[in-house]
C-alpha cells in the first residue's frame, strides 16, 4: 500500500470531519447548504462519503425507506432510482453505489414542505449495491438494493 | 445556455410535482476520448436548487455519476396552481442557467 495516498485519505477524512462541526455548530443551515459538499463527493468509500454528507456513518437499515431501482440495468449509463420515505421530518436524502470510484451520487436537501420523494437517473460501472441514506430527526436510515448491469446491452 | 431546463410543474390537493430535464454533458472526468486517448476533463451539474415564493424547497448536490442530461423529480406541500417556481443549477466551471415556471 502506498503509503502517501494512506496519508492524503486520513488527512481528507479529518478535514470533512472538521467541516461537518463547522458547519454544525457556526453556520446556518442556509449557509451550510449553500457550498458543494467536496470532501463528501471525492470520499473513495462509502463510511466516508456518509459521515461526510451527513455527519456520521451510523445509518440503520429501515423499511420506511423506499428504495426504487431496476434489479437489472440494460445500460449502466442509465438508472432510474427512487427513494421514498414515510419517516417524518427528513431532513436529506443521499444515494450512494458502492463500487462507484466516488459513491456519493447524489445529496438532497429538503424544505420544509418537501416530501421525501425524489427521483433521478444515475450510472453504474458495474453490479453494485445503491444505497439510499434517509437523515430524519437527526438519525441516519438507509435502504439498499443490489443493481445487475448488462454489459452486451442485449437485456440478458 | 439559454433554455437548458424543461420543467412539468402539476399542481394536485396541494401537493405539487415538479419534473425536469437539464440538458448537460456531465463528464465524469475519468471517461477517455476513444481516438486520441485523452482523458475528457470533467464537466458535471454540482448543484441544482429550487425555490418557491423566496423559500428554497430542494438543493440537491450531484457527482459526476449522474446520468447526462439529468432528470429530476421531486413534491412539495403547501402550493397552488399560480404559484412560480424558479429552478437553477451551477456546474464545476461555473456554468449556470435557471428558469421559472408556473404550477398548472
Amino acid at each position: 500500500m502506498n503509503q502517501n495516498r494512506r496519508f492524503l485519505l486520513k488527512g481528507t477524512l479529518a478535514a470533512s470531519a472538521a467541516g461537518v462541526a463547522i458547519s454544525a455548530g457556526l453556520l446556518t443551515p442556509k449557509a451550510a447548504m449553500a457550498a458543494w459538499a467536496k470532501d463528501a463527493f471525492t470520499a473513495t468509500d462509502v463510511n466516508g462519503a456518509v459521515t461526510a454528507a451527513m455527519g456520521s456513518a451510523d445509518y440503520t437499515e429501515s423499511g420506511e425507506v423506499k428504495l426504487k431501482a431496476p434489479d437489472i440495468a440494460e445500460n449502466g449509463a442509465v438508472v432510474p432510482v427512487t427513494v421514498t420515505s414515510s419517516l417524518a421530518g427528513v431532513e436529506s436524502i443521499g444515494i450512494l453505489v458502492s463500487t462507484n470510484a466516488q459513491p456519493l451520487t447524489a445529496t438532497f436537501n429538503l424544505g420544509a414542505n418537501t416530501e421525501a420523494d425524489v427521483s433521478t437517473r444515475i450510472k453504474m460501472g458495474k453490479t453494485a449495491d445503491v444505497i439510499a441514506v434517509v437523515k430524519a430527526g437527526g438519525k441516519l436510515y438507509s435502504a439498499r438494493k443490489q443493481v445487475k448491469v448488462t454489459i452486451g446491452g442485449c437485456g440478458g | 445556455m439559454a433554455n437548458s431546463i424543461k420543467v412539468r410543474a402539476k399542481v394536485k390537493d396541494g401537493v405539487a410535482s415538479i419534473k425536469c430535464l437539464i440538458s448537460h454533458p456531465m463528464e465524469t472526468g475519468v471517461r477517455k476520448d476513444k481516438k486520441t486517448g485523452e482523458k475528457i476533463p470533467a464537466h458535471f451539474i454540482q448543484e441544482v436548487n429550487c425555490e418557491s415564493g423566496g423559500k428554497s424547497v430542494l438543493n440537491a448536490q450531484w457527482n459526476g455519476s449522474i446520468s447526462r442530461n439529468p432528470f429530476l423529480s421531486f413534491a412539495f406541500k403547501g402550493a397552488k396552481a399560480g404559484d412560480t417556481i424558479k429552478i437553477s443549477w451551477v456546474d464545476n466551471k461555473g456554468e449556470s442557467d435557471s428558469t421559472e415556471a408556473t404550477l398548472k
